[in-house]
């Protein structure tokens, strides 16, 4: 296993590590992102959404989580390292600073996004996983969790929506220059006349945070209720 | 001195493969015995370096760059010529040695010269197997392109970078002996003398740029490829650090100076556009290939290139030259320039400028064959003068590019100096009186990949060398020599730049001893040289101290040794009563204005020996005889 | 015209380092950069200062030596164009200009604004050649290089190792100088022998240099003088991985042995 270790030990091999797990959490977001949207579709969809992923997919589900979990820890410790290695890099820095030329926002917000995005992970999970504020906890007709009298409750609260919307943000920055660089650092993208030109991940970020922040936005605005 | 040419015997195309036999090898295993110096990491220098590390030697490589990688072979842009004759157009190592003897205005020996064409085919395979990405045509196979002074596409390249490539590759090599340590490597150290024990070269005494150390290295023999001259006329093609130091003194310990007054004016320089102007540069001769030269037919005439119509243009070198046409060689073609500016009809600020056109190649190949050709020449051009040559024809001006003279060496590029051997530019021995394009870099891979390898085991194999210690009187002495001077250079504290001195010098060289030269100007400059380098040691100032990094002493020391080698530049061009190459006197001319060269009593090498401070250098003659090409004008009409 | 320039002079390697503020006077358009600093640096001298020290050698943009960080960007404001080549009619009259040294753990400051960057030529050490001797190579035409490879391996050893792209790298990492040797032989056929091994060796040298990492910011791409692309990049990485699961898999072989 001392392929591995040097493999981990190289910044290639963490950023590669970092790039498979991001791609692990695009999916993830997709399909979360899917998911969310059968709140259009009314209580007993979403409702029913979440029973099917809880008791008919159950051991599944949990395999999922794991891979979720690890990627996540994955992420947040190359990610970690990596930082302190490039802090390291230039020890001292410009008097007069760099001018970034090209460097995209989402480029250069990847730290402190990732570390706002990975607060949210935490809330979101107790917010609507473990419920583990208050006021979550009613059951439906089925006795399954109410899922969409919780969205309701929670987007009702405007200090929630701006949360809300604030993370998507962030992550909608993460995605765009992610779902990007993703590709680049595992070698997968073929070279291009305009290699900083990119469509498909503007298109994610796009579509992914717009698809979750609608949720929020449609109960402030009563649309759901 | 006595100058032994070494050359063996037999016919031309058999001299070398029978020396090879003939000459004394060293036992593998006794190799790293030897401990070999090699100054200079361009090139010659890395290919040499790293050569003999390989076959097992001991090889301590210097030079003045921060990395080996920077030196100066690295901004040569159009080619390296070999006798592949891969495009069926009739080449052969003998037309290519013909050519190059031919170029260079018979001024060459015979014998080098067949031998570089013959390994010329060696380093194209040599350079594909390290991975230069030479160019390369549909097909797959290796593209060509042509140079001056050929009829014949033989000039293999790399876009407009091939001397970069080359350079990379023969690092890269270098770089691969470093990792197995049997190189080590000196950046940032530079040669300031030559230590001779006993007769031969033992070793060189070197400051550590960064920290101004003085110390000395020894070994059994030292390689000096440590380039040309050219700044000797301040604003050249040259880096800006390219220097006569090391060459210059081991001539002063030894070693015989081969026709310092060969000197290469490049036709094709972007022109000078102020007095700050720090350097000129270069556009590749290959432009040439699809550029066409020429002026305004009349004097004055003072209208926007593109407004002047085909019949008052003067396309002067195809005029001249019909078979050679913008293909003409160097020599002649910046002589052109120089003639048709000198009648009032130059172009640009001053005048001094004639145009490179690409219009009608545009017009018959289309704008983006002429990019993919010459795109990073023509961006450059562009982003020094403002000026879009895609639109607007070129300006150039022929400048100071090349060297031919050098140390005098023999077949073995050994110097007179037993143990001290000279490579590439630096040394006299392949180009003449004038270099043909493409024609550097072969030589500097010829003598660092496949000549040197193979002579200095002779050496070696043959001399009984005695060891060395730091704490002979010969290192000891030379060591002082070295400090004493350095201090001498920061103790005047006079009041002018290093920098003020050089452009002087510049001007006085240029003037008198460039494209144009007469034994009254020449004498002239005999006169204003000596006062010159009296102003320099009167009036030199240099800040800071010697035991730090300081560039104004390093620029310092190097004119010192350029203000004594322009003086023997000039000395050499007023004795050579003859015009020939690159080196034109103006008493010496055919009715037409061509170089009138003087067979009988001046068809020999100049080799000058130093005797002393304020003594005229003595005058050795090496005879050239031609046994295999037919001495005749050169021409190329 | 007329500048205002803050300089960074440091007088050694341990040294404690400062800008200081130096007036250039007469400035010509066509001068370059550097060729603006010959001139301040004439002026010092003559007033017995000691010059600013900077790198530089051909001053035709070739063979790397010079480069500064001009005002935040590395080579200053023209794309595609080292320091040498920069001329002074970027500027305006007025101008206030910001010099500095490239800044790199993996540089050490020599002096003033130049640097150390003795470290790119032992990441080319650790394998970035191809290992043959001189002599009994084959024939050049022997193996074909298809045309289009050739260009993209030209692109890449385009690299002058001037070190912009490690100045200009939020990361300070040396990825596009690493990327373009691995890529420059890795598309020949004749580096194909050592393609894997030179990944994971560059690679692991490039490390332990204290570069920094990639996170394709672009930043490089957009200093290098020599326009070399981030796609370089992509390539090392895929050798990098390529090896790497190789390593991997012939890793369990030996286990299973």
């Amino acid at each position: 296993m001392n392929w591995l270790r040097s493999f981990w030990n190289s910044t290639i091999g963490k950023k590669i590590v970092m790039a498979v797990t991001g791609l692990v959490g695009i999916g993830f977001v997709i399909g979360h992102m899917v998911g969310n949207l059968q709140a259009f579709e009314g209580a007993e969809k979403i409702n029913a959404y979440g029973r099917f992923l809880h008791h008919t997919i159950g051991t599944e589900l949990w395999i999922i989580r794991v891979i979720l979990i690890v990627a996540v820890i994955l992420h947040v410790v190359a990610a970690v390292q990596l930082t302190r290695l490039s802090n390291a890099a230039r020890p001292r820095d410009y008097v007069r600073g760099r001018v970034p030329q090209v460097s995209t926002l989402a480029s250069r917000t990847m730290r402190w996004g990732g570390l706002l995005l990975l607060v949210f992970i935490i809330v979101h999970v107790m917010h609507f996983t473990t419920r583990t504020f208050p006021g979550y906890d009613r059951l439906d007709a089925t006795g399954s969790v109410d899922i969409y009298h919780n969205l309701v409750t929670a987007f009702s609260n405007p200090w929630w929506v701006l949360f809300y919307l604030v993370s998507m943000a962030a992550l909608a920055l993460h995605l765009y220059h992610g779902a990007w660089s993703s590709m680049r650092t595992i070698g997968a993208s073929k070279p291009s006349a305009h290699p900083l030109k990119r469509v498909l991940p503007l298109l994610i970020a796009i579509v992914v945070a717009g698809g979750f922040v609608v949720i929020p936005l449609a109960v402030l605005s009563g649309v759901l209720r | 001195m006595e100058l032994r040419s070494q050359v063996p015997e037999g016919p031309l195309e058999k001299k070398w493969d029978q020396h090879l036999f003939d000459m004394k090898l060293v036992n593998p295993a006794n190799k790293r015995k030897y401990n070999v110096i090699v100054v200079g990491s361009g090139l010659a220098g890395a290919s040499a370096a790293a050569t003999m590390s390989e076959l097992g030697y001991n090889v301590k490589c210097f030079c003045y760059q921060d990395s080996p990688r920077r030196a100066h072979s690295i901004a040569a842009q159009g080619g390296i010529n070999a006798a592949k004759n891969y495009q069926n157009d009739g080449d052969s190592v003998y037309r290519l040695f013909y050519d190059t003897v031919k170029g260079g205005d018979f001024r060459s020996r015979e014998a080098n010269v067949y031998r570089l064409a013959q390994i010329s085919v060696n380093i194209i395979d040599q350079c594909v197997a390290q991975g230069v990405p030479f160019a390369r045509e549909y097909g797959g196979l290796l593209a060509n392109r042509s140079f001056g002074g050929a009829q014949v596409s033989r000039t293999f390249y790399a876009r407009g970078q091939t001397g970069q490539q080359l350079l990379l590759g023969a690092y890269q090599a270098l770089e691969k002996e470093i990792a197995v340590g049997s190189v080590r490597m000196y950046p940032r150290t530079e040669m300031l003398d030559l230590v001779v024990v006993d007769g031969r070269a033992r070793g060189i005494v070197v400051r550590d740029l960064r920290t101004g150390a003085i110390s000395s290295h020894l070994a059994d023999a030292v390689v000096l490829a440590t380039g040309g001259y050219g700044n000797v006329f301040y604003l050249s093609t040259n880096a800006r650090g390219c220097n006569t130091t090391a060459i210059w003194r081991a001539h002063k310990r030894g070693a015989a100076f081969a026709n310092p007054c060969f000197t290469q004016i490049h036709p094709t320089c972007i022109p000078v556009s102020g007095d700050y102007q720090s350097k000129l540069t270069l556009m590749s001769e290959s432009l040439r290939n699809d550029g066409r030269v020429w002026v305004p037919r009349k004097a004055g005439d003072n209208r926007p290139p593109n407004q002047i119509p085909k019949e008052d243009r003067d396309y002067y070198l195809e005029r001249k030259y019909p078979s050679f046409g913008n293909l003409s060689p160097r020599d002649i073609s910046s002589r052109a320039a120089k003639q048709v500016c000198d009648e009032g009809r130059g172009v640009g600020p001053g005048g001094r400028g004639v145009y490179l056109d690409f219009h009608d190649a545009i017009q018959r190949l289309g704008e983006d064959k002429i990019r993919e050709r010459y795109g990073n020449l023509f961006e450059m051009y562009e982003r020094i003068t403002d000026e879009n040559p895609y639109k607007v024809p070129m300006r150039i001006y022929p400048a100071s590019h090349y060297t031919m003279g050098g140390l005098w060496v023999d077949y073995n590029l050994m110097s007179t100096i037993p143990g001290c051997f000279v490579l590439g530019e630096a040394n006299y021995s392949d180009h003449g009186a004038n270099r043909l394009g493409a024609s550097a870099l072969m030589q500097g891979l010829a003598d660092g990949y496949f000549v040197i390898p193979s002579t200095i085991s002779n050496y070696l194999a043959s001399n009984k060398l005695d060891a060395v210690t730091d704490d002979a009187d010969a290192v000891r002495s030379t060591v002082q020599d070295v400090e004493e001077r350095t201090r001498r250079l920061l103790s005047i504290n006079g009041t002018r730049t290093p920098a003020s001195l050089h452009r002087e010098l510049g001007h006085i060289m240029w003037e008198y001893c460039g494209m144009g030269r007469t034994a009254e100007g020449l004498q002239t400059a005999l006169t204003l040289i000596p006062k010159l380098r009296e102003e320099f040691w009167q009036n030199l100032r240099v800040p800071g101290s010697g035991e730090q990094l300081n560039q104004t002493l390093e620029h310092a020391g190097r004119l010192a040794d350029f203000l004594e080698l322009g003086e023997l530049m000039c000395v050499d061009a007023l004795h050579r009563e003859e015009s020939c190459g690159g080196h034109f006197r103006e008493e010496y001319q055919t009715p037409d204005g061509e170089a009138l060269r003087n067979d009988d009593d001046f068809a020999y090498v100049a080799a000058w020996e130093y005797v002393g401070e304020n003594v005229p250098p003595v005058l050795h003659k090496e005879p050239l005889t031609f046994e295999s090409v037919q001495l005749s004008q050169r021409s190329y009409k | 015209m007329n500048l205002t320039l803050h300089v960074w002079r440091q007088a050694g390697p341990t040294a404690e380092g400062k800008l200081v503020k130096y007036e250039a006077h007469d400035v010509e358009p066509e001068m370059s950069f550097l060729e603006m600093l010959d001139v301040v640096n004439e002026r010092l001298i003559e007033s017995g200062d000691e010059p600013i020290v900077f790198d530089h050698d051909c001053r035709e943009g070739i063979c790397g030596a010079c480069g500064v960080m001009i005002n935040g960007v590395a080579h200053g404001p023209e794309i595609g164009t080292a320091t040498c080549q920069l001329h002074m009619r970027s500027f305006r009259d007025g101008d206030v200009v910001y010099v500095e040294p490239w800044r790199s753990r993996g540089f050490p400051v020599v002096r003033d604004l130049m640097v150390d960057r003795s470290a790119l030529d032992r990441i080319i050490a650790s394998g970035g050649y191809v290992s043959v001797r001189t002599g009994g190579t084959p024939d050049g035409n022997d193996i074909p290089v298809p045309k289009v490879d050739a260009d993209m391996s030209m692109d890449a050893a385009a690299c002058i190792g001037c070190g912009a792209c490690v100045a200009a790298c939020p990361n300070g990492s040396a990825s596009l100088f690493t990327a373009a040797k691995i890529s420059h032989l890795g598309l020949l056929p004749q580096g194909q022998a050592e393609r894997d091994g030179r990944a994971l060796s560059m690679v692991a040298r490039m490390d332990e240099e204290q570069f920094g990492h990639c996170t394709f910011f672009g930043e490089c791409q957009e200093a290098c003088p020599k326009e070399i692309s981030i796609d370089t990049i992509v390539r090392m990485n895929r050798d990098f991985l390529r090896a790497s699961l190789k390593r991997g898999s012939h890793a369990g072989d030996a286990g299973a042995d």
